[in-house]
């Protein structure tokens, strides 16, 4: 007998999601947070935007997220908030996951687990600027929640280094408080961020966006002084004659995401080299059977509504998983794809709703998607563009192609000529 | 000719827009959002604004807002002048105006988040 049927690692979006779909679906869930208050991220996103899709409406990160929290709020969902999962292990038909909070040390038991335990930052030590360590060199997530959650301004006169969303909001957000944002610089040739945070956070305020650009060195003793931009060739490389030296007391860096999963490692679950996330069937198991993945920990989304999407689907998978033996089959992709989930099917599940997430790896004019088995054109849809900022979301009847344990299934992306 | 790109939604249409005889013709996007969007731009360009406002308790010094329906651009920084004047006493939640009929605009700068009442 196990404490709970469900336990839920994380309280952002994709956690909360899945603690009400679990719980809906009739199984005692426990949600497990490590900071004060539920809600992840979302806390600190107070811009608009969200729910568009779910709600149909556009609202602030807190107004999205304790939408949620309170239905977690009305349910019999307990939730363990200032407290870490130190430990997760598999014991025999379930897991014990031990915890630390300010009452101490204990071992909760589930059937199953789902790790919405979501992404965090890359660092500027992690794109390799160098100098001195001043303060004032910041994630973009530090800055917002300065900004947002503690009502302390970061900076007066700052340079954004990466074109990725929360920079370009971060932009606009610092702006509107007063601070003089200089300009954003992006090493890639295309921005990082949606089309429409350049539009609304850039083009708004005049700020530039330098693309083919990065922040090559940080000056300054205590406090940062000044940081050299170099632009860079094709290779990426920092052109030595292009160095230019900007004056600003703060670099805000938005150089990218990468999906949290030091627990899922260390159950042994394996992960996708192209999404940072674990490896996961239709219905967001893991290759550990009875461990589920979803939002922001099983890839990067720019949409929380997706997040909340696959935190509901893996909530109900993991509410109803009774430890059924599967039959797998991979699906691989083609080299014009960043990453594509899920990545395996479950032949003995229900398949004929099939959501997939994708990204193409380069911005690409229209471009044809198709499904592969054993070599022969099975589907494929058309798209007039395809950015890699911009993920994909796809619904497919997988049930009625002819696939067994031994098929090559297989997408590819064809740029049309 | 002006091109622009559609904040509607996260698609990010591009967006471009002809004056004929004193009409807008708008095309690239998808839906009737675009169009709307681009006219408004010609016109009279509106956004959303969404800030912080300072509260007298220790254990959350800022409150989320935003207006509660879109302002004109140019009185951005205005009402964020107004939004930045205040100091919260109480604990308001989601949905409360924090400022009724901000700058006679018709709009009210409204809290966005419970945070205050769940202590």
């Amino acid at each position: 007998m196990h404490d709970y049927d469900v336990i839920v690692i994380g309280g952002g979006p994709a956690g909360l999601a899945a603690a009400v779909a679990a719980n809906e679906s009739g199984a005692k869930v426990l949600i497990v947070e490590r900071e004060e208050r539920l809600g992840g991220m979302l806390k600190q996103c107070i811009h608009d935007g969200f729910g568009l899709r779910t709600f149909g409406e556009r609202l602030a990160g807190p107004e999205y997220v304790e939408r949620y929290m309170d239905r977690v709020a009305q349910s019999d969902i307990e939730v363990a908030c200032n407290t870490f999962v130190t430990r997760a292990e598999k014991t025999d038909g379930g897991f014990a996951v031990t915890l630390v909070s300010r009452e101490g040390l204990r071992t909760v038991t589930g059937k199953s687990l789902i790790l919405a335990t979501g992404c965090r930052e890359r660092s500027a030590k992690q794109v390799f600027i160098h100098g001195t360590r001043p303060a004032g060199v910041f994630t973009a997530g530090t800055a917002q929640h300065f900004t947002n959650r503690l009502g302390v301004m970061p900076t007066k006169k700052c340079v954004i280094l990466g074109s990725g969303d929360i920079g370009l909001i971060m932009a606009r957000r610092l702006t509107l408080e007063g601070a003089e944002v200089l300009s954003v610089y992006e090493i890639n040739p295309t921005p990082s961020g949606l089309t429409r945070n350049i539009y609304q956070c850039l083009t708004d305020y005049n700020i530039p966006l330098h693309l083919s650009h990065t922040v090559t060195r940080v000056f300054g003793k205590d406090r940062l002084e000044a940081v050299e931009v170099c632009e860079v060739d094709e290779n990426y490389k920092p052109i030595p004659e292009t160095a230019e030296r900007i004056e600003c007391d703060a670099l805000i860096v938005s150089v990218g995401l990468i999906p949290e999963n030091e627990l899922a490692q260390s159950l042994g679950v394996e992960l996708d080299r192209h999404t940072g996330g674990p490896v996961c069937d239709a219905q967001l198991m893991t290759k550990v059977p009875g461990i589920f993945s979803c939002g922001n920990a099983l890839h990067v989304n720019d949409l929380v509504d997706f997040v909340s999407e696959s935190g509901a689907e893996a909530g109900k998978n993991a509410a109803a998983w009774c430890g059924a033996k599967q039959r797998r089959v991979d699906i691989s992709i083609g080299d014009e794809f960043l990453y594509l989930v899920p990545q395996q099917l479950d032949l003995d599940s229900d398949n004929s709703k099939t959501v997939f997430y994708f990204r193409s790896k380069k911005v690409v004019e229209k471009s044809v998607l198709r499904l592969k088995i054993n070599g022969e054109e099975a589907w494929k849809k058309t798209y007039p563009f395809l950015r890699p900022p911009e993920m994909q979301q796809l619904t497919l009847d997988m049930s009625k192609f002819d696939i067994d344990e031994n098929s090559d299934v297989r997408f590819e992306i064809e740029v049309v000529k | 000719m002006k091109q622009l790109v559609c904040i509607g939604c996260p698609r990010g249409c591009r967006l471009t827009i002809e004056e004929k005889d004193g009409e807008f013709i708008v095309s690239g996007n998808s839906c009737p959002r675009g169009k709307a969007f681009a006219v408004s731009e010609m016109t009279m360009p509106k956004r959303t604004i969404c800030s912080t406002v300072k509260t007298s308790f220790p254990d959350a010094p800022v409150l989320p807002v935003r207006v509660s329906d879109d302002i004109p651009k140019d009185k951005i920084f205005d009402v964020m002048r107004e939004i930045n004047a205040v100091t919260l006493t109480e604990r308001i939640g989601r949905g409360d105006a924090v400022i009724k009929n901000v700058l006679g605009l018709g709009v009210d700068v409204i809290a966005t988040s419970d945070l205050l009442k769940q202590k």
